[in-house]
Parts: structure tokens; C-alpha cells; sequence
């Protein structure tokens, strides 16, 4: 076998998911990392130091003075067409908001992982998935949406990497992989992505003809900016994301079934919450209670028909969080009052163990 | 002889730079930013780096830079130019990557930004605008507005007790180890304005040369946001801004 052979061929490795993170950026063509440590996603940066792939891809990997800086420095990237990406956790996600809202007024393809923990405020570093109404309802200024991607797994750690920054620059967006502090810190096998050389200049000059690489005496300049003076020039751009945006919505939903096709209760949760949701369906199967899962993959664009569509053949939904409840709404959006919807959660970084969801999903569905 | 006979290639001793637009700037008649932005223009021609260069436009006056040099342009967030301009010069490192920032932008809500790329000695040139003012929002005081100078923010004049000391974050970037060139310059007479002009240039040469970062700042008028006529502002500027700031190099390596 040769080097390349051997570069090329899956790899099964025991990882954490911040690990597979930073492996997949290396194999999928990352041009930089732009980062500020914050716990529990710490070790994507450190990894990157560690593998060194300037020596290998010629990636960039820098540590900034904050997250504004880090977002910012993803900006530059991105605007130059690159593949760039930064991590972090939710304080340090709430810091990025002005940058996020730029990238999405520029129209720059960029991944960000947000790697959550318990909040408000400094929180607490044990995992949490309360930060899904600042990722999905937007956090930052302006009408703007960013793809949004739910691992539930160290492989999806990986897959969902190389995946957001596929539909970033499918539509010029910032796709956000949102995972908890359990995804991110636990230990699983996991296949890696085979490696991808990255974008040579003339690749981005075709990918990307806005990108800001110098200009050829051919070209009129490429101007990276989200200033609109003309409230009519604004509302084009608007209505220009809004298109892509809906576009986004009908191509890009991602969902996960279990034991849904004779369900007569379903629970839709998402990341390692729906993990344990799964062995709370099996545990309420082996009672002989009817129940399913929906695991949203993606929670922007969300699987709002496909939850309208269950609403017609079930009896209820519990939607399980760790959280006071937030994609619930999105839940009873698409199931608007046709059978009950209600919700159970832990908040602080308290994990729901499945035995509870059971009880829950009895007590508040099942004989309500 | 006729207008025909004196328009004539052979006579012609100055033409416009090919890198500046033809089109009508929005600065205030008396500005010192079209002066600047015509000298960049200028060296970025003389240096023939038209099509390898990457300029970064702030928030401020001169957010519309970019409308006036033909070049690739990326428009920041306020403050942000310089982490724009690390990852661009770090991502294509063959290329002229310049900020170009007044002193809001600069040295109050990027401070941060601003020190760090320098102390990481990035090869990036800094131009920075200070004529201690906000100009676009409307004259609001800046971190450089000197004591006892009116704005609308500070209209009895600025005093230490209430808005603290004006900040000479030129001397400051001059202290680090990252910067290899830090200069203060003006552009109000035309001897002025050719050492600005050649400061300039030893920055964007610098950083080709990866030598640092390059900090030069051109200590300039804001006649509306003063309130003075052009001439009056550029004497107010010698007599009160110049002791404060005082022209010359800081640093030079």
C-alpha cells in the first residue's frame, strides 16, 4: 500500500467527539481554524495544534485574543472564498453573534460548532442544549438563518463537519453543527472522513467568484460587505436570502425514525438527548406501549412536514430537552393543536436518564 | 497655439492613479481621508500590486473606502479590521493585505483587535485615520479627542475626571514586539504629504518583506466635525493635535 493508499483508507479510531472535529477539518479541505479556548470543546483547538496541518494540508490554525476576533478572522477567511471554521461554547457563541450576523449579510459560506453548555450566563461546563432558540431563531441582528446540524454521535461529530461545510458553500450561508458538552467529551468509534486536498486558488476562483483573492485586470473588484445605504437595495439582499433560505428548507431536512411506523406516541428529541430517548422507547415497547422517535438531524431547516404528516396518524408527542423547552415550539408549530404536544426537561447540565422520559412521556401523553 | 496643442501626451506631467475610481467621493470638502485614500492608490500602482492586493474598509468615514480604489475590498465590522486582515495575509500570504481605520474604529471598540494582531506581528499594514472624532455618526468623542476638546458626546470639552486621558495607542503599538515600523504622519501641506506617501510605501513594502506589522497613522482634520473652516481646522490641528501627537517615526526596524 502507498502513502496515499494508506491516506485514503477508512480509519476506525476511539475519539472524543471535539477530537473528530478537528480530524475531520483536516480531511475535508479546511483552510483555517480561527478559535478561543472554552470548556467543553477545548480539545477541537487543542487537536489542531497537535496534528500540525500546516506541515501536512497547509490548513491555518490560530488561536485569537477572543471570539469576536476568532468569528472575525472566519470572516476574512471566508470572504477570501476559503473553507474556514471556528468552535466554541455557548458564552463564547453569544460573543460571535455580531460576527454571525455579518457573515449572513455578506453572504459567506462558514462552520461554526457550538459545543453547548448550561447557561445563562457563565453557566455551567456539564452539557446543555439550551442554546437551540439562539441558533435556529437567530441570535444576532437582521433576518438571517443558519443551517443547523444536530450530531447525536462522535461519527455524526465527524460526518456533520465535512457535511456543514458542503451546504455552507452550497449556499453561501454559515452552517452551525450544535452539539452538547456530552457529544463533544464522550469517547466513541469512529469512521474518518478520507482525506480531501483543499480548494487550490483557481478551484475558488470557479467555487467562489466573489472571493476576495486580489483583482485581475478582468474583473471588476470583489467586495465583501453587508452595508446596504438604499433601504431598496437593502430589502433585495433580504429578499435574496430569503429565497435561498426557503430553497434551503425544501432540499436540506435531515431526520432520524425509531419504531415510528405503528407509533401511537412519538418523542421528538434531538443530539444526546435523543440517545436517551431511544432506550426510553425500548423500555416502553417492551411494556407494550406504541411509542416511536423522531430525532430532527437538522433542527435548521426543521422537519416540519414530516411532524405535520405524524400528527395525523398518532395520539401525542413529548418533546425531551435539555433545555426549559425550546424546539418545542417548533414542534407544536407543526403539529398546530391537532393532538397534544408537551414537554419534559432538565436544565443545568443534568442529563435526562431514560427512566424519566418513560415516566414523562406516561404521565404527560399517555394518561394525561 | 490650442487647447488641442497643450492637450498632448508629451506635455501631460500628472495623471489621476488608474487604482482610483472616477467617482465623486463622499468626504466633506477639507477631509484629509481623500488625500490618504489617493496616496495608497497611488503606491499600490507605483508598487504594481493592483491585482494582489486586499484592503480592509472599517466602520467610521471611511466604511466606504472601497468605493473609491479599484481593488478587492473586504468591509468589517466595527473594530474587527485587523482579525479580517490576519486570516487574509495568513491565507494568502503573497498578497498586499492593508486596514485602513479611523481612531474609533482603532483604538476604542478594536483595541483588542488592533493590539493583538500587532503583538502577533502580523504582516499587515495599519493605516490609521485619527482626527480625535467620530465623524460619520456626527462628531461624538473619540478615545484620541484631546482634553478639553468639544464634541457632541463631551460638549463642555472633554475632562479626565469624567471621560479619562486620550489615548495615544500609537505609542503604545510602538512598545511591542510584533510591530517593526510605527509612524505618525499628517497630509495638511504637500511636504506632508509625500513623507505620508513614503511612510506608506515603507509599510506595504514591510509587509511584503514579512517583516511585521506596520502601523502608520496620519494624525488628520475633521473640519465639519470640528466645526471649522478647512484651513482653520488644519491650523487647530498643527497647534493642538500636533503636541499631543507628535509627528515622526516611533519605531523603525
Amino acid at each position: 500500500m502507498n502513502d496515499s493508499e494508506k491516506h485514503n483508507m477508512e480509519e476506525v479510531r476511539l475519539m472524543k467527539g471535539n477530537e473528530a472535529v478537528a480530524h475531520a477539518a483536516i480531511r475535508c479541505g479546511c483552510d483555517g481554524y480561527f478559535g478561543y479556548p472554552i470548556t467543553p470543546q477545548s480539545e477541537i483547538m487543542e487537536t489542531l495544534m497537535e496534528q500540525e496541518p500546516w506541515n501536512t494540508t497547509g490548513m491555518v490554525v490560530l488561536q485569537a485574543e477572543s471570539e469576536t476576533s476568532s468569528i472575525n478572522m472566519v470572516y476574512g477567511a471566508a470572504g477570501c472564498g476559503k473553507k474556514a471554521m471556528t468552535s466554541s461554547s455557548s458564552p463564547g457563541i453569544s460573543l460571535m453573534q455580531e460576527g454571525i450576523s455579518y457573515l449572513a449579510g455578506a453572504e459567506l459560506p462558514c462552520v461554526i460548532v457550538n459545543v453547548m453548555r448550561g447557561g445563562p450566563g457563565l453557566g455551567t461546563i456539564q452539557p446543555s442544549q439550551a442554546d437551540y432558540y439562539q441558533t435556529v431563531k437567530g441570535g444576532g441582528h437582521g433576518d438571517y438563518k443558519m443551517i443547523t446540524l444536530a450530531p447525536a454521535s462522535v461519527q455524526e461529530m465527524a460526518d456533520h463537519t465535512v457535511l456543514a461545510f458542503d451546504l455552507a458553500f452550497k449556499y453561501r450561508v454559515t452552517a452551525m453543527v450544535l452539539a452538547d458538552g456530552v457529544i463533544g467529551q464522550m469517547m466513541e468509534k469512529v469512521v474518518l472522513p478520507p482525506f480531501k486536498p483543499r480548494w487550490t486558488e483557481n478551484e475558488i476562483r470557479q467555487i467562489s467568484p466573489w472571493a476576495t483573492l486580489g483583482k485581475p485586470a478582468t474583473r471588476e473588484p470583489n467586495i465583501i460587505n453587508s452595508l446596504r445605504l438604499e433601504a431598496s437595495d437593502m430589502e433585495e439582499l433580504n429578499l435574496r436570502l430569503q429565497g435561498r433560505y426557503r430553497e434551503i428548507e425544501n432540499n436540506e431536512v435531515l431526520f432520524e425514525e425509531f419504531s415510528v411506523k405503528d407509533a401511537e406516541y412519538v418523542i421528538v428529541a434531538f443530539g444526546t438527548t435523543a440517545r436517551v430517548c431511544q432506550k426510553a422507547v425500548e423500555m416502553a415497547r417492551a411494556e407494550g406501549i406504541k411509542a416511536g422517535l423522531l430525532r430532527p438531524i437538522t433542527l435548521y431547516p426543521f422537519p416540519t412536514v414530516e411532524i405535520s404528516n405524524l400528527a395525523n396518524k398518532i395520539k401525542g408527542m413529548l418533546t425531551v430537552e435539555m433545555s426549559a423547552g425550546q424546539m418545542v415550539d417548533d414542534v407544536r408549530l407543526a403539529v398546530n393543536g391537532r393532538i397534544p404536544v408537551e414537554f419534559f426537561g432538565r436544565m443545568g447540565g443534568i442529563v435526562p436518564s431514560p427512566d424519566e422520559v418513560l415516566h414523562a412521556l406516561k404521565t404527560k401523553i399517555i394518561h394525561r | 497655439m490650442t487647447t488641442n496643442d497643450i492637450i498632448n501626451p508629451a506635455n501631460l506631467v500628472y495623471a489621476k492613479t488608474k487604482v482610483m475610481n472616477d467617482v465623486p467621493m463622499h468626504y466633506c470638502p477639507g477631509c484629509s481621508h481623500g488625500v490618504v485614500h489617493k496616496i495608497i492608490a497611488e503606491i499600490i500602482e507605483e508598487m504594481d500590486m493592483q491585482e494582489k492586493t486586499i484592503g480592509i474598509a472599517p466602520v467610521g468615514c471611511a466604511v466606504f473606502a472601497y468605493k473609491y480604489l479599484d481593488i478587492d475590498w473586504q468591509q468589517a465590522a466595527h473594530g474587527r479590521a485587523p482579525a479580517l486582515a490576519t486570516a487574509v495575509k495568513r491565507l494568502l500570504p503573497d498578497r498586499l493585505v492593508f486596514t485602513y481605520q479611523g481612531d474609533g474604529d482603532l483604538a476604542a471598540i478594536g483595541t483588542a483587535e488592533t493590539i493583538h494582531a500587532a503583538n502577533r506581528g502580523e504582516n499587515i499594514a495599519i493605516i490609521f485615520i485619527n482626527n480625535g472624532i467620530y465623524g460619520m455618526t456626527g462628531g461624538q468623542m473619540a478615545p484620541t479627542t484631546l482634553e478639553g476638546m468639544k464634541s457632541s458626546t463631551s460638549p463642555n470639552g472633554r475632562t479626565v475626571p469624567l471621560n479619562g486621558h486620550p489615548l495615544d495607542i500609537t505609542k503604545l503599538l510602538a512598545q511591542l514586539k510584533g510591530t517593526c515600523y510605527v509612524t505618525r504622519q499628517s497630509v495638511h501641506t504637500i511636504a506632508a504629504v509625500r513623507k505620508a506617501k513614503k511612510a506608506i510605501q515603507k509599510a506595504f513594502e514591510n509587509s511584503m518583506d514579512n517583516k511585521g506589522t506596520s502601523v502608520v497613522e496620519i494624525v488628520s482634520t475633521c473640519n465639519a466635525g470640528w466645526k471649522m473652516t478647512p484651513e482653520a481646522a488644519n491650523d487647530w490641528m498643527v497647534e493642538n493635535m500636533f503636541p499631543a501627537y507628535p509627528l515622526g517615526d516611533l519605531k523603525d526596524l
